[in-house]
């Protein structure tokens, strides 16, 4: 098994996680970061993967910097919301959706 | 630097800056002035496009793939920058009337407009997988944002849950990106696509799937809807409008380009799965929007009843027909939609309540509205002459022909059973109002251009024939 192999499978083993929790975890902050999890997990294949003959490739490092960035946007963006949820409702997690 | 296509992410990149630094109140002026000028510019390229049926490109910066950026505009994503620029006018104009009463909500919606906008003619533009990737968050991101804009706690819930779904789907999205490029080694759709065919190892197989469920997701495919009805029902009148008629048809614009583009060799062996769930959501769609209490609510479950009609061209698409019928009932549903939700915003603010049953009377004092929600209605249900009715026609044409008549079933149904929810709405809106109750008077531009939605998703029908040329020249 080469190295990058191993973080390609590493990065799905993480992506699943991050998966499970964003679906399973009712707890905005912690869901927030199994967002970043998964992220972090997609990025970590699409660096692994693209490696030839443990030679890393420029070009998908530069795209995985481009997704941080995306990524903390996303988060930043996350973290206002559920402060303004938890600053009106005094709940950390989301209410049931009332009307339907 | 006079290419169209540059301008049409440029100026509202401009223009939502401008509108953070001014203000709502000039910020409207500026806005719009910009969405009139990218008009002018989509339906410019579509001409051209149209005319010329060759597809334009543009490399970001001079600098050309693989490194640089490269842009594309065939006949499909010219229809669909012409859809952007022609629904987001109207919504301009009806939005700084409808925010013009200090609502908090107006304070930020243009620069989030600009960025929504921006992001939706990237998107369209966008000729390889990656920056589809960073454009779909732009859209996403904005999109989140402006459904909380309202600030109400159900907005802000509706909006997290929304932004959760968002991410999710194009998390699964990137992790599909990530495998293609481990496998290829490269993210250009245009050199992907030769690449691929049906012997592919299983690793694309699986980065197909996970990129077009991702997609699924982010078009709130039955059963992946659950997190439209709260954002679509809760967000301000032009917020559910711009994310009904256009976000959601940027997502399904992206799987359709990547079945005929790079993964076409692996997804007919979907076609019909596709197809099951689309019309698993026109009933269930309708069947919602048949029994729902909120105006808002009704509507966005049309919404979910009528993407499915989206996904039943899937199993078609061998017939070139099948593509024009989808792109034209892309264009119906967006027009329709964001001509429905700018009426019931109208009714909803003359009669302070958003539920249906509080429509008793309005058509005595919202005369044009209602005829406005009437016209739109036709569209869903698929009346001719709109051009709900073209496109249904069109699709179940293609079924017939080719031997599909459970798609022509399924299609004839939905539009039986938009009729009943369309029928709610207006009859409760014909009865005579209770005594004593008092409507409030609404500015008329609100009426107005929430009518020239509606009208221009019935007039479009007779116009058909040119969307389909650009179309089918892709």
């Amino acid at each position: 098994m080469t190295g990058g192999l191993l973080f390609a499978l590493t990065g799905a083993a993480l992506f699943a996680l991050g998966v499970a929790g964003v679906l399973l975890i009712a707890h905005l902050l912690r869901r927030i970061l199994a967002f970043n999890l998964m992220g972090s997990g997609a990025f970590l294949v699409l660096v692994g993967l693209a490696q030839r003959n443990d030679v890393p490739d420029p070009v998908p490092q530069a795209m995985v910097l481009t997704g941080i960035v995306v990524a903390v946007a996303a988060t930043a963006l996350a973290l206002a919301l559920t402060r303004k949820l938890h600053g009106l409702t005094g709940q950390i997690a989301l209410p049931e959706d009332a009307d339907d | 630097m006079t290419d169209p296509l540059i301008w049409l992410i440029v100026l509202p990149l401009a223009w939502a800056t401008l509108a953070f630094a001014l203000g709502p109140g000039r910020g409207a002026w500026v806005a719009m002035a910009g969405l009139l000028a990218q008009l002018w510019l989509a339906f410019a390229l579509a001409q051209k496009i149209g005319a010329g049926g060759a597809a334009l490109s543009h490399a970001v910066g001079g600098w050309g793939a693989p490194l640089g950026i490269d842009l594309a505009v065939d006949g499909l994503s010219a229809a669909m920058l012409l859809l952007t620029q022609c629904v987001a006018l109207p919504l301009a104009v009806y939005a700084r009337s409808y925010f013009k009463t200090g609502d908090p909500a107006g304070v930020w919606f243009w620069p989030l407009l600009g960025f929504l906008i921006a992001g939706l003619n990237a998107l369209f533009v966008s000729a390889d997988l990656f920056n589809i990737y960073v454009t779909l968050e732009l859209v996403g991101l904005a999109a989140v944002a402006l459904v909380a804009a309202g600030g109400g706690a159900q907005q802000v819930a509706a909006a997290l849950r929304y932004l959760f779904a968002t991410l999710l789907g194009s998390g699964a999205y990137l992790l599909g990106v990530a495998l293609l490029y481990g496998a290829y080694g490269t993210v250009s759709i245009a050199t992907l696509t030769p690449l691929v065919t049906g012997e592919a190892p299983r690793l694309v197989w699986i980065a197909g799937i996970l990129m077009v469920s991702g997609l699924m997701l982010k078009t709130a495919l039955f059963p992946f809807h659950f997190w439209l009805p709260p954002a679509h029902g809760g967000a301000p009148a032009p917020v559910s409008a711009l994310l009904s008629a256009l976000v959601v048809k940027a997502s399904f614009y992206l799987i359709l380009r990547l079945w005929l583009g790079p993964l076409q060799p692996l997804l007919p062996v979907f076609a019909w799965g596709m197809a099951l769930l689309g019309a698993a959501a026109i009933f269930w769609g309708s069947w919602q929007a048949i029994r729902a209490v909120k105006l808002k609510r009704l509507i966005a479950y049309s919404t979910v009843a009528q993407l499915g009609y989206l996904f039943l061209i899937f199993p078609l698409l061998a017939n070139p027909a099948a593509l024009k019928a989808g792109v034209i009932q892309i264009f119906a549903h967006g027009l329709a939609k964001a001509g429905m939700f700018a009426a019931a915003g109208v009714m909803i603010k003359a009669t302070g309540q958003d539920t249906v049953a509080g429509l008793a009377g309005a058509v005595e004092r919202l005369p044009v509205t209602l005829f406005a929600f009437g016209l739109a209605g036709m569209t869903l249900m698929g009346l001719p002459p709109s051009s709900g009715f073209l496109a249904k026609w069109q699709i179940i044409e293609a079924a017939l022909a080719q031997g599909y008549w459970i798609i022509a079933v399924v299609a004839l149904a939905g539009g039986l059973l938009a009729a009943v929810y369309v029928f709610r709405v207006l009859r409760q809106a014909f009865l005579l109002a209770p005594e004593g109750r008092a409507m409030a008077t609404v500015p008329r531009a609100l009426e107005w251009s929430a009518f020239a939605l509606a009208a221009a998703s019935v007039l479009l029908g007779l116009r058909g024939v040119e969307l389909m040329r650009l179309v089918g020249g892709a």
